[in-house]
C-alpha cells in the first residue's frame, strides 16, 4: 500500500500556518513579569509540538530542529524553571516571524535566509543557557519543597505498541532517531509476538522493544517522542541509575481507560497533575488528526471545510440563474405554486451566503501583534481591547478592509494616543485604549475603531480647510463637516496637517477603498477624549434587495437600504438656485434634485417635476432626491460585473438579470451624490 | 479558447461551425451594409438572433447596450455604427455575433451587431493579402487581410482590434458621437 506523502504536505503547511497563528496570539497574551499562565504556555507549546512533528515527518529538518529550540525555551516557561520576560516573549514572537519565513520558504522551495535563523538560534539557545545558570542558583534553596530534577545517568524505556500504531502513521524508526540525538541509544527488539508469515497483517504492528538511552537527557524530552503515540502503546520511562525521588511512570491509557473520558493515564512523581493535563490536551490535538477513527472522543472542531473561492463563486452564479428562472416561471404561469421551488431557493441563497461569510477576526487577529511592536517602538502604553470579533463578513469585504484597518489603527498609535508623560500631565492613564468593535446592525456590519487620544485638532483643520479654499470663510462648520476634510486627498496628504491634527497620510485612500466594497465611514472625535471612526460595510456584496423603477423605456435598480422614502413633489416647493440645480425644500432640509433621465440621456422620460416621482436617498450621510418617472416592483438581485465584460460606467454600480431575463442596471448611489457634489 | 457550435441564427446548410481542416485557417464571414467581412472563427462563441437589449447611459452611439448571456453582462456593439456607417432597422436577420475579444485586462466577451451571417471560408496563409491602404468603408487599421472569393471580395477583420473597449473608448474622446437613427 503505497501512500504519497505529497498529497498531506499542503495540509501539513496549511495547519502549521494555523499553528504559527495560534502560537502568536497565545504570546500576545502572555504577562510578562506575571506568574506563568499555564494554559497560555501549554496552547503555544502544543501549536509548536505539531509544527515540530510535523516538519521532522516531511523532512524539512531545518524547521524541526529551530522549532525544537523554541519547544525547550517554552517547556521551560511551562515548567517554571524560567520566568516568562519581555525579552523572552519578543525573542519567541520573531521566532515566530522566523519560522513562518522558513515554512514559507520550504513551500516554494526557496532559499531559506540562514543569518537570522542562525541569528534567532544563538538568541534562543542564550536564553535557554541563562535559564540554566539561573535556576543552579535558585532550585537548589527550594529543594526541600519542590523535588530536585532527576538526575539519572540514562533511561531504560519499554515500548510495547498496539497493533494499530502505525495505522496512524508513527513510525518507530524516526521516534528512536529522534531518541539517539538526546543520547546513546541501544535497541533491544521483542519479536516473540510476530505471527506466522500467514498469520501477519502486514499493516498491524507486531513488534516490541526495550531502549536504554544513555545520557543526562532530561525525562520530558525522553517522554516527548513518544508524546504522539501516547494512546497507542505501552510506555514505561525507567531511570538506569539510581535516582532518589524518581519514581517510576506508566501510562498505559488505553488497556484502562478511565470512564469519565480521555484523561491521562495514571501520573505520578513529582509532575503530578500538572503534567496529566497536558497529557490530556495533547491528545486532543492528536485526535483531530486522526479524525473519525475515534469517535468515542467528543472533538471541539468548529468542524470548517476550506473550498476553493471558485466552487462558491460557482454555486453564487447557479442560484442567481435559479432566481432568474424563478421569476421567469412564476410570471409564466400565475397559478403555479411556486411555493416549493422558493423554499428551495431560499434555502440555496443561504447556503452560499453563508458560504463566503467568515468572521472579521480573519482581520482582525494582526492587530494585537501591530499594536505590540508599533507601541514598542513609540514607547507608549497602550492596550487594544476587539470585541466582536466573531461578526462575519463577505469575504470580499474581509480582503478589502484589511489595509484601511491597518491604516486607521496605525494612525491611532502613531498620533492619536499621546506618550505615558502626556496622559498623565492631561489627567488620564498612562496607558491609552485603542478600541476595536465589529457588531451588525439592521442589515450592515460596522466596524468602529476607537482612541481615547488627543482627539481631532478642529482648529488646525478649519485653518487649513480655509487655505485650501474647500472651506468658506465666515460660515458656520458643524464638527463633522470640519473632520469630513481628512479624507479629502489634498489635506490629508498634506505634512504638515498630519504633524497638527495628528492623522496621517492616505485618508483619501482608506475611504476610497471602503466606498469601492459600498460601504461608508464616518468619524467623531472630541478634543481631548479621543477620536472614533465608524466603517459601515453591506453584509454582503453578492445580493442586495433592490427597488426597481423606470426612467422613460429604461429601468433601474436602487439599492433599498439607500431609500430614506419616495416623494411627489408639488409646485412652488422646487427653488431653482442658479450654479447649484434645483432644491427641494424637504422636511425643513434643502435637497438637491438629481434629473436621472438628464444625466442618462434616456428618451421618453417623464420631464415634468410633479408627474415623476422623487426617491430619496442617501449615502455618506448625504441626501439627494433622485427623479424617476416611477416606482416598479422590489426583488432581490444579484449583483453582475458591468467591468468584466465592459467598462466602468458612471453612476451604475453594477447590473442584474431582472426577471424578464433582460439586464437592469444598478444606481451606484454614493458615485451620483458625488457626481453631484463636484458639480455644484 | 472552444468554439461553441450553437446556431441560434439561420446560418444556411454550410453554416456548421465545425473545424474540419487541421492545417488551415477558417473564417466567418458575415455582410454589412453590402460589403462581406470575415473574424477568425476561433475568436466566435455563438450566434445570436437580435434581442432587445439593455441601454447603458453615457456610452457611445455605437454601444447598444448590454445583453444578458447566460448569466454574464455582455455589451453589444452596432457595428455598422462602429464603422462609421448609417445603421439600419433590425430585421429577422439581423445576429449578434459573441466573440472572445484578447484585451490589455484579460478576455472579453462581446457582441457584434450584423446584417447577416453568410459563411465560413477555409482558407490558407498564402490565400489572404496584404489591406490596402485606402478605398474601405472601414478604417484600415482594423482589416488583417484581404480575400478573393467567386462572389467577390472578403475583408477580414481584426476583431481584437475592432472591439478593444479601450480604443473603443480612445476613438470615442476623438470622434463626435453619431446620431442614432434606429
Amino acid at each position: 500500500m503505497a501512500i504519497d506523502i505529497g498529497q498531506f504536505v499542503q495540509t501539513f503547511f496549511e495547519e502549521s500556518f494555523e499553528g504559527l497563528d495560534v502560537m502568536e496570539a497565545g504570546l500576545l497574551a502572555l504577562q510578562p513579569g506575571a506568574a506563568a499562565d499555564l494554559e497560555q504556555i501549554n496552547t503555544i507549546f502544543r501549536a509548536a509540538h505539531s509544527i515540530k512533528g510535523g516538519s521532522g515527518t516531511f523532512g524539512f529538518q531545518d524547521v524541526t530542529r529551530f522549532t525544537h529550540l523554541m519547544e525547550t525555551l517554552l517547556d521551560g516557561m511551562r515548567e517554571g524553571r524560567m520566568s516568562v520576560t519581555g525579552e523572552a516573549v519578543n525573542t519567541l514572537l520573531e521566532s515566530v516571524d522566523c519560522l513562518r519565513e522558513m515554512l514559507v520558504a520550504a513551500r516554494e522551495n526557496a532559499q531559506i535566509d540562514d543569518a537570522r535563523v542562525q541569528e534567532l538560534r544563538e538568541r534562543l539557545t542564550q536564553l535557554l543557557e541563562r535559564k540554566d545558570t539561573a535556576s543552579a542558583g535558585e532550585s537548589e534553596p527550594a529543594a526541600a519543597a519542590a523535588p530536585p530534577p532527576v538526575q539519572a545517568s540514562g533511561w531504560r524505556i519499554a515500548f510495547r505498541p498496539h497493533p494499530q500504531l502505525m495505522h496512524s502513521g508513527n513510525d518507530p524508526v524516526r521516534m528512536f532517531r529522534e531518541l539517539a540525538e538526546l543520547g546513546e541509544l541501544a535497541v533491544r527488539l521483542d519479536a516473540s509476538q510476530l505471527p506466522r508469515l500467514a498469520e501477519l497483517k502486514p499493516e498491524d504492528c507486531y513488534l516490541a522493544w526495550e531502549l536504554e538511552l544513555l545520557g543526562a537527557a532530561p525525562r520530558e524530552a525522553v517522554a516527548d517522542v513518544f508524546a504522539w503515540v501516547e494512546g497507542d502503546c505501552e510506555l514505561s520511562i525507567e531511570p538506569l541509575a539510581e535516582a532518589p525521588a524518581a519514581p517510576a511512570e506508566v501510562a498505559d491509557s488505553t488497556a484502562k481507560p478511565p470512564p469519565a473520558g480521555p484523561a491521562a493515564g495514571p501520573a505520578t512523581g513529582e509532575e503530578g497533575g500538572q503534567q496529566g493535563e497536558l497529557l490530556l490536551e495533547r491528545r486532543k490535538g492528536e485526535d483531530r488528526r486522526r479524525g473519525d477513527r475515534r469517535t468515542s472522543m467528543t472533538s471541539v472542531d468548529s468542524g470548517s471545510i476550506r473550498v476553493g473561492i471558485d466552487k462558491v463563486d460557482a454555486v453564487i452564479n447557479l442560484v442567481g440563474e435559479l432566481v432568474t428562472t424563478q421569476s421567469m416561471l412564476s410570471a409564466l404561469g400565475e397559478d403555479f405554486d411556486m411555493s416549493r421551488i422558493d423554499k428551495l431557493h431560499e434555502a440555496l441563497d443561504q447556503l452560499d451566503r453563508n458560504t463566503r461569510m467568515l468572521p472579521v477576526s480573519s482581520v482582525f487577529s494582526r492587530f494585537p501583534r501591530m499594536v505590540h511592536d508599533i507601541s514598542g517602538k513609540l514607547g507608549k502604553q497602550i492596550e487594544l481591547r476587539i470585541n466582536g470579533e466573531q461578526t462575519e463578513l463577505d469575504k470580499t469585504v474581509i480582503e478589502k478592509i484589511g489595509d484601511p484597518l491597518v491604516h486607521l489603527i496605525r494612525n491611532s498609535l502613531d498620533h492619536g494616543l499621546e506618550t505615558p508623560d502626556e496622559r498623565a500631565r492631561a489627567d488620564k492613564p498612562e496607558t491609552g485604549v485603542i478600541t476595536l468593535d465589529a457588531y451588525h446592525k439592521s442589515g450592515s456590519i460596522f466596524i468602529e475603531v476607537g482612541d481615547d487620544g488627543r482627539g481631532l485638532n478642529r482648529e488646525a483643520l478649519l485653518r487649513k480647510g480655509l487655505d485650501n479654499g474647500l472651506l468658506r470663510a465666515g460660515e458656520d462648520y458643524s464638527d463633522e463637516q470640519i473632520y469630513e476634510l481628512i479624507f479629502h486627498p489634498g489635506l490629508s496628504t498634506a505634512k504638515q496637517i498630519s504633524d497638527v491634527s495628528g492623522r496621517g497620510v492616505g485618508m483619501d485612500v482608506v475611504r476610497r477603498n471602503i466606498q469601492d466594497v459600498g460601504g461608508s465611514i464616518q468619524i467623531a472625535s472630541r478634543p481631548g477624549k479621543g477620536t472614533r471612526i465608524t466603517i459601515c460595510l453591506p453584509l454582503t456584496l453578492a445580493i442586495l434587495d433592490g427597488q426597481l423603477v423606470s426612467i422613460g423605456q429604461d429601468c433601474y435598480i436602487i439599492p433599498l437600504l439607500s431609500i430614506i422614502e419616495s416623494v411627489q413633489i408639488r409646485a412652488g416647493e422646487v427653488n431653482r438656485i442658479p450654479g447649484r440645480g434645483e432644491i427641494l425644500r424637504f422636511r425643513g432640509q434643502p435637497l438637491p434634485i438629481l434629473r436621472l433621465y438628464e444625466m442618462f440621456g434616456a428618451e421618453g422620460a417623464v420631464t415634468d417635476l410633479e408627474k415623476g416621482l422623487l426617491v430619496v436617498v442617501e449615502a455618506d450621510g448625504r441626501q439627494v432626491g433622485l427623479f424617476v418617472d416611477d416606482l416598479q416592483g422590489q426583488q432581490q438581485v444579484s449583483i453582475k460585473s458591468l467591468e468584466k465584460n465592459f467598462r466602468r460606467v458612471a453612476g451604475v454600480a453594477g447590473a442584474t438579470i431582472l426577471g424578464d431575463g433582460r439586464v437592469g442596471l444598478i444606481l451606484d448611489i454614493s458615485g451620483l451624490i458625488r457626481t453631484n457634489n463636484a458639480a455644484i | 479558447m472552444e468554439t461553441k457550435t450553437t446556431d441560434l441564427a439561420p446560418l444556411g446548410p454550410r453554416g456548421a461551425l465545425k473545424r474540419e481542416t487541421a492545417e488551415g485557417l477558417q473564417y466567418l464571414t458575415f455582410s454589412l451594409a453590402g460589403e462581406e467581412y470575415g473574424i477568425d472563427i476561433l475568436k466566435v462563441q455563438e450566434i445570436r438572433g437580435w434581442a432587445p437589449v439593455t441601454k447603458v447611459p453615457n456610452a457611445p452611439a455605437f454601444v447598444r447596450g448590454v445583453m444578458n448571456l447566460r448569466g454574464a453582462i455582455v455589451p453589444v456593439i452596432d457595428l455598422r455604427l462602429r464603422f462609421g456607417l448609417e445603421t439600419i432597422e433590425y430585421t429577422k436577420t439581423t445576429v449578434v455575433i459573441v466573440v472572445m475579444v484578447q484585451g490589455a485586462t484579460g478576455n472579453r466577451v462581446i457582441g457584434a451587431v450584423v446584417d447577416g451571417v453568410s459563411d465560413v471560408l477555409n482558407l490558407q496563409a498564402a490565400d489572404i493579402q496584404p489591406a490596402p491602404d485606402f478605398g474601405t468603408a472601414v478604417h484600415t487599421e482594423f482589416i488583417s487581410g484581404l480575400v478573393t472569393i467567386e462572389a467577390g471580395m472578403v475583408m477580414l477583420l481584426d476583431v481584437d482590434r475592432l472591439l478593444s473597449v479601450e480604443e473603443m473608448f480612445a476613438l470615442e474622446a476623438v470622434r463626435p458621437t453619431e446620431p442614432v437613427a434606429a
